[in-house]
């Protein structure tokens, strides 16, 4: 039996702040933001985040959460996964390109 | 010295970079805009906690008329107080006594009263909480250092998409002469999940 105040990372006290990084915070008001605009029911966010939690039951909670979000904005046939994987490349390099401490921005496209 | 190329730009770490280009992307699609994420996430950091759910359980001691309300309709008692969910899902309030102790969990993910209680702590979410729960409640209860009576049964409540659960702690001893502001300050978040019981005020001389 799995005693939980072993587990590394969980904490069982009160007050633990809410996201500790925040792409988590960003992930959670995307997915929150899709759904006020109708984008997909709850029912299905919830099916869609089951799925990656059954899958990788040890992974990082957000983690999870996002690619559980990649998942169903792929399937919904908003957003592809090769689309996404060429954007987050865009920001790789916008990164490198950026001195350190100014806001990173993706270059102007058309 | 030692030359340092990669430091004088920055980096965003594979996982940032993939929550930039979802944003980015969905943005230009006209499919969320960033603001509104903005507000959402400091809206869930500053405004919804358990504060709300505290407030929820001051009144459902102090007013038996809302008490009544919140047994029979949960959500509308709560929606009163102007606490209402975003994903329409049903609440509903169950009342620990001498007899029940009330558990709450989400044995499939992490279904939370968010509207009440904010996001879920990490231990909620995790899966040994989640399985163990449901198998050996009491057993969950001593690891949050709850250790309740023989005679107490403990009611283990699977929250769903649909219907959320607010666990209504038992009212502490020597807290007769407080008014609700006061007491709502006494109820924890873990109280309102059942993993914790309020332990009884200091007495005032």
């Amino acid at each position: 039996m799995t005693d939980l105040s072993l587990l590394p990372g969980i904490s069982l006290h009160e007050n633990e702040p809410v996201f500790n990084e925040p792409w988590e915070a960003q992930a959670f008001g995307i997915v929150i933001a899709l759904h006020d605009n109708e984008v997909f029911s709850w029912d299905e966010w919830v099916s869609a985040l089951v799925k990656v939690l059954n899958e990788h039951p040890n992974e990082d909670y957000y983690k999870n959460w996002l690619s559980a979000l990649e998942n169903i904005v792929d399937s919904k046939k908003l957003i592809s996964f090769d689309t996404l994987s060429h954007r987050k490349a865009l920001w790789h390099e916008a990164a490198a390109q950026t001195p350190h401490g100014e806001p990173i921005q993706l270059p102007s496209h058309t | 010295m030692h030359s340092h190329d990669d430091d004088d730009h920055s980096h965003l770490t594979d996982i940032e970079a993939r929550v930039r280009a979802l944003e980015s992307l969905l943005g230009e699609k006209g499919y969320i805009n960033s603001t509104a994420v903005d507000e959402i996430v400091q809206t869930y950091e500053k405004k919804i906690g358990p504060q709300n759910g505290a407030h929820v359980v001051a009144k459902a001691w102090t007013d038996k008329q809302f008490n009544d309300w919140l047994r029979k309709d949960a959500t509308a008692a709560i929606h009163s107080l102007g606490y209402t969910s975003r994903q329409g899902e049903h609440m509903e309030a169950v009342f620990n006594s001498p007899d029940t102790h009330h558990l709450v969990v989400c044995t499939l993910c992490s279904c939370y009263p968010w509207s009440v209680l904010g996001l879920p702590p990490t231990w909620y979410k995790s899966p040994p909480y989640r399985s163990k729960a449901v198998i050996d409640p009491r057993g969950v209860l001593a690891d949050f250092g709850v250790h309740l009576p023989e005679h107490t049964s403990i009611e283990v409540h699977d929250s769903t998409a649909e219907i959320r659960y607010l666990v209504i702690p038992e009212r502490p001893a020597n807290t007769d002469d407080l008014d609700e502001k006061a007491l709502s300050q006494l109820v924890t978040r873990n109280s309102m999940i059942g993993t914790a019981i309020l332990a009884p005020a200091e007495k005032t001389k």
